[in-house]
């Protein structure tokens, strides 16, 4: 008993799903280069006198202004899947075009500053053209613009470098550029600062930056979205041309001078930046912060090693190294985080369920099985894929929602014609009529949808609010599964679980922890809230008869619960039904006062204890592949019809499980039930003989209000 | 499909050998001197460094990997062995030591792109930096070493002749005849078309995928030092700073100019020797009209993006089955 409390209280306190979420997210990227900038900073300034100090703060701070925008332009071009080696000789001609233009053909600043620009950005159109539109390789392109550039830096060193050396400039604005400063930063820092800014508001707000992330992200899927990938190639390109032409005019100021060593090796160096600060090589991972952090660590170390009075050589061997590493650390995290994640994500809880209620046929109980479903009358067999829910309205059409995406409708008054009543995408789950006649649709993966009587879709929420502590977004809903609607307009649905999308569903079953929640949308306001949190996979909802109350089940703690909407009780929830024999699934009113809830499948003594031992199933989900996990039985369910006091007054079974094996939904409809099955091809149609013959579902919620 | 290819393959390598006829046909007619049998030893004396270069280069692209670290090895070993024949090293140990390094800096490439999974060319571009610095900080101060006097009985490695022909020649002829051996007779030759191919099918298929490209990278550097030595003892001294030159794009220039595709799997030894002789009839007849080093420059840079234009358009990339991030 102890160990059973130890056991329970371990699992409610630690949470060791957060483990997989952190691992999850995109920020976790971030983690090692910002620890390793951490490291360079304590390492140099421990080892360097003053390294802190204010005057060689500025210096260096200037020095990291323009090779960050070097960084900056080599990372847009990494995020579309290229890469950019020109960057160095590109780098030397804007310094050369710049000097040349000031001191020896004396322009003014403005249109040198232009000019140069206008040069860098050529050479970068030029990459562009011969990348984007004529797709040659990336890398080996840009070693020979590399080349080419070089070569025509050198020839323009023979020609004007001795005039450059020997002439002066005199003009304030100029001077301004290469040591000004704004509010205290010196300039360089500060266009560095408001072209981050810039970068990141464009790749992550702006429609252009969203595509030179897709088209990094998945290049074919890019072109088949529709993005003119070529155009957002070259675009790359050119934007890293520019920026490294404004790096190298804003050198060009701050030094006066030109030789042949200027930009040699740059390339490396803002590789070496751009990959440490965890953007990836080969696109689609990465932004202008780790563009950044990883500029400053290389600027700091490039400046500390000479700073540490260390030899020539030392410099390229540094880099060399921290290249490698930076891209071993890129590559093994991409590879290790996915498999690690996969391994961690699922985290089991303990799960003690009350005892099970007898079952067996010859027993007393309600729940006795009984074989009342072997002569259901079948409608459109073979002609659906996975019902999970199924609806009439008014005029007796029968609707459900399948598999592909669809709202089949079946047709009044024999249900042998069927249309596509409406196609909404996803995977439609639950359904509900509203008061003026719309079907309201919970879609895994989307949302929720209304199609109107005119079959016109409208989309009414996909986003609630977040959590304030939750790491992955909870924002999103990702397994909406059924609704109701109360007399007052508003919509009340489960979302099954946060943590899993619909085709990974039954792996929730493994964790037995409350991911599921309810979430209440207000069609007056169009606001969203979530109401209800931390519920054993959400599923069935139904508004009580007298509409005080809403009834949810919750599948893996086979129960059913009330919650109160209004009355002395408002907010509290109370438990119904403890103990179901099964997991429940969708709930729905019948007639006389009663409710009908779906059993998808039964309980097993052995999954009851599974659940009571979360070492054991978190080994599982670890050790075993995928397909050999124990999971709960959905193989045999029934349908319950119970009233509000949670009494059960009958369930209704398919002994030989031919017709409807797993039933997770059913509805009362003129004295007959229908049930449908999230994995079943066919619905069912049986009498019920107690069953008021005039009851129908929306006459029940609307019927007075029309 | 498969016959195609291997045409659109032998194409280009037409194209090239028949510039390089035209050109020679026109340097002969246009430029004194140009076809007198001193002038093409001398071409081919000139580019024999280059042309074995190419060939190590070769069997990495031939694999679709790349060795950007070619040049660093190439000059950093080679200046340590004069280092440390300077230093009163005798010359055998001194080769043997410098071979050593050679040996280690291909076999850590080689480590880094099969074990650690990291992009050739970011392996290699990372080992090159790491080479070169490496060295000249740890144990070759100089930027120049020059060839001591102990280097004399070594000195025809370089600078013999045999039968009139200079011994460079005949290494660039031996070194291709037996990396044309090795590549079409031997296991671990074909094994390399195999991983050139298509990688995943022949690690599927058993190809022993990573000690090969250890093997690839060890080959690459053991042709990279031969080549340095011969370079040593050819003009006497060794310049560590050529690894920071554009050597290396001219290395991949004959490569892929010859006609061995950079997706790699296509192509062998001939390719390299049919650009390596562009080149040379080309730097030759250049120089021979006293065009300027610079112009030079910017002309073979041109040459290059031409024939990798050409490489892109005749062996396109396949879009539907090329890798993401492979750039």
């Amino acid at each position: 008993m102890v160990a059973e409390t130890l056991t329970r209280l371990r699992y409610r306190y630690v949470p060791d799903h957060l483990v997989g979420e952190v691992l999850g997210r995109r920020w976790m990227d971030n983690v090692i280069p910002v620890f390793l900038l951490v490291a360079v900073i304590a390492f140099l300034t421990g080892s360097i006198p003053n390294f802190l100090a204010a005057g060689n703060l500025a210096d260096t701070s200037r020095q990291i202004g323009e090779f960050g925008l070097v960084v900056i332009g080599m990372t847009v071009v990494m995020l579309a899947g290229g890469i950019d080696l020109s960057v160095g000789s590109n780098f030397a001609l804007a310094n050369i075009t710049a000097l040349a233009l000031i001191n020896v053909a004396k322009w003014s600043v403005t249109a040198s500053v232009a000019a140069t620009l206008g040069v860098a950005g050529l050479v970068g159109l030029m990459n562009g053209l011969l990348i984007g539109y004529l797709r040659l390789r990336a890398f080996l392109t840009t070693l020979v613009t590399l080349t080419l550039i070089r070569a025509i830096v050198t020839f323009l060193l023979q020609q004007y470098q001795v005039q450059i050396a020997s002439s002066d400039v005199d003009s304030e604005a100029w001077d301004f550029i290469g040591t000004g400063s704004v509010a205290g930063v010196p300039l360089s820092f500060a266009v560095l600062l408001v072209t981050a800014i810039a970068g990141h508001v464009i790749l992550t707000r702006l429609r252009v930056g969203w595509r030179i992330m897709a088209v990094g992200g998945s290049r074919r899927s890019a072109y088949n979205a529709g993005i003119p990938v070529r155009r957002t190639v070259c675009l790359s390109y050119v934007v890293s041309g520019l920026l490294t032409g404004l790096a190298g005019t804003l050198y060009a100021a701050r030094l006066s001078g030109a030789g042949p060593d200027t930009g040699l090796g740059l390339e490396l160096a803002v590789v070496t930046a751009a990959v440490l600060g965890g953007n990836s090589v080969g696109g689609g991972r990465g932004s202008i912060g780790k563009a950044i952090v990883g500029a400053v660590i290389v600027s700091l170390l490039t400046n500390g090693v000479v700073r540490l009075g260390l030899q020539n050589g030392a410099s390229a061997m540094v880099v060399g190294i921290v290249l490698l590493l930076a891209i071993a650390i890129d590559v093994r995290w991409n590879k290790w985080r996915g498999k690690l994640q996969a391994k961690v994500y699922v985290s089991p809880a303990y799960l003690a369920l009350p005892p099970v209620p007898p079952i067996d046929s010859r027993s007393s109980s309600p729940y006795a099985m009984n074989d009342r479903l072997h002569d259901v009358e079948i409608i459109g067999l073979g002609e659906i894929d996975g019902p999970e829910d199924v609806i009439l309205d008014e005029d007796d059409n029968l609707y459900c929602s399948v598999r592909q995406g669809d709202i089949i409708r079946f047709l009044a008054p024999d249900h042998k014609r069927r249309e596509v009543y409406a196609h909404v995408g996803g995977r439609p789950l639950g359904m509900a009529f509203d008061k003026d006649g719309g079907l309201v649709v919970c879609i895994a993966g989307m949302g929720l949808y209304r199609v109107d009587s005119s079959r016109g879709i409208q989309k009414m929420t996909a986003e609630t609010n977040r959590s304030r502590f939750s790491i992955i977004d909870d924002s999103r809903m990702r397994l909406a599964d059924d609704l109701d609607i109360a007399a007052d307009g508003k919509v009340y649905f489960s979302e099954a679980t946060i943590r899993y999308g619909f085709e990974e569903w039954v792996v929730d079953s493994v964790e037995g922890r409350g991911n599921g929640r309810i979430i209440r949308y207000d069609p007056a306001t169009g606001t969203t809230r979530t109401v209800l949190r931390h519920l054993l996979f959400a599923n069935g909802i139904c508004m009580a008869h007298d509409n005080r109350s809403l009834l949810f089940a919750e599948t893996w703690g086979c129960r059913v619960s009330r919650y109160w909407l209004e009355g002395p009780k408002k907010g509290a929830t109370e438990i119904v039904i403890a103990n179901l024999p099964g997991y429940p699934d969708n709930i729905n009113r019948g007639s006389r006062g009663a409710y009908w809830v779906a059993l998808a499948g039964t309980r097993t003594p052995t999954y009851d204890l599974a659940m009571t031992m979360p070492a054991f199933r978190r080994r599982m989900a670890r050790r075993v592949a995928g397909d050999e996990w124990m999971f709960p039985n959905v193989n045999t369910g029934c349908v319950v019809r119970f009233d509000e006091s949670g009494r059960i007054l009958e369930s209704l079974w398919d002994l030989k499980g031919r017709n409807h094996p797993a039933i997770t939904s059913m509805r009362e409809h003129r004295g007959h039930l229908y049930l449908g099955g999230v994995t079943n091809n066919r619905i069912g149609r049986i009498g019920i003989p107690d069953a008021d013959p005039e009851w129908t579902g929306p006459a029940s919620y609307w019927g007075d209000r029309r | 499909m498969f016959e195609r290819i291997s045409r659109a393959s032998i194409s280009q390598e037409k194209i090239v050998l028949l510039i390089a006829v035209l050109l020679f046909c026109v340097f002969s007619v246009s430029l004194k001197g140009f076809v007198s049998s001193g002038n093409l030893l001398t071409l081919l004396r000139s580019v024999s460094t280059l042309g074995i270069l190419g060939i190590g280069m070769a069997f990495l692209v031939l694999g679709r990997g790349i060795d950007l670290a070619i040049v660093a090895i190439y000059s950093a070993s080679a200046g340590w062995t004069l280092h440390l024949a300077n230093g009163g090293v005798s010359i055998w140990l001194a080769m043997v030591l410098g071979y050593l390094l050679a040996l280690t800096a291909g076999v850590l490439s080689g480590v880094l792109v099969a074990y650690v999974e990291i992009p050739a060319l970011f392996a290699t571009l990372g080992m090159a930096a790491f080479v070169f610095g490496f060295v000249r900080y740890a144990l070759v101060p100089l930027y120049v070493v020059y060839m001591p006097a102990s280097g004399a009985s070594i000195a025809w490695i370089g600078g013999g002749f045999v039968f009139g022909v200079p011994v460079p020649i005949l290494f660039f002829a031996l070194i291709a005849v037996l990396g044309f051996l090795f590549l079409r007779f031997t296991k671990p030759g074909r094994f390399i078309y195999a991983i050139g191919d298509n990688f995943a099918a022949a690690r599927i298929s058993g190809a022993p995928v990573r000690p090969i490209i250890i093997l690839q990278y060890a080959i690459s550097a053991t042709i990279a030092y031969l080549a340095g030595i011969i370079t040593a003892t050819a003009v006497s001294a060794m310049d560590t700073d050529v690894a920071n030159s554009s050597m290396i794009y001219d290395i991949i220039l004959v490569v892929v100019l010859g006609g061995i595709g950079l997706s790699g799997g296509r192509g062998g030894i001939r390719n390299v020797i049919v650009g390596t002789l562009l080149i040379g009839i080309l730097l030759n007849g250049m120089t021979i009209m006293d065009i300027e080093y610079t112009l030079q420059n910017v002309i073979r840079s041109l040459i290059l993006l031409i024939a990798i234009v050409i490489d892109s358009i005749i062996n396109p990339r396949d879009e539907q089955i090329a890798q993401q991030g492979d750039i």
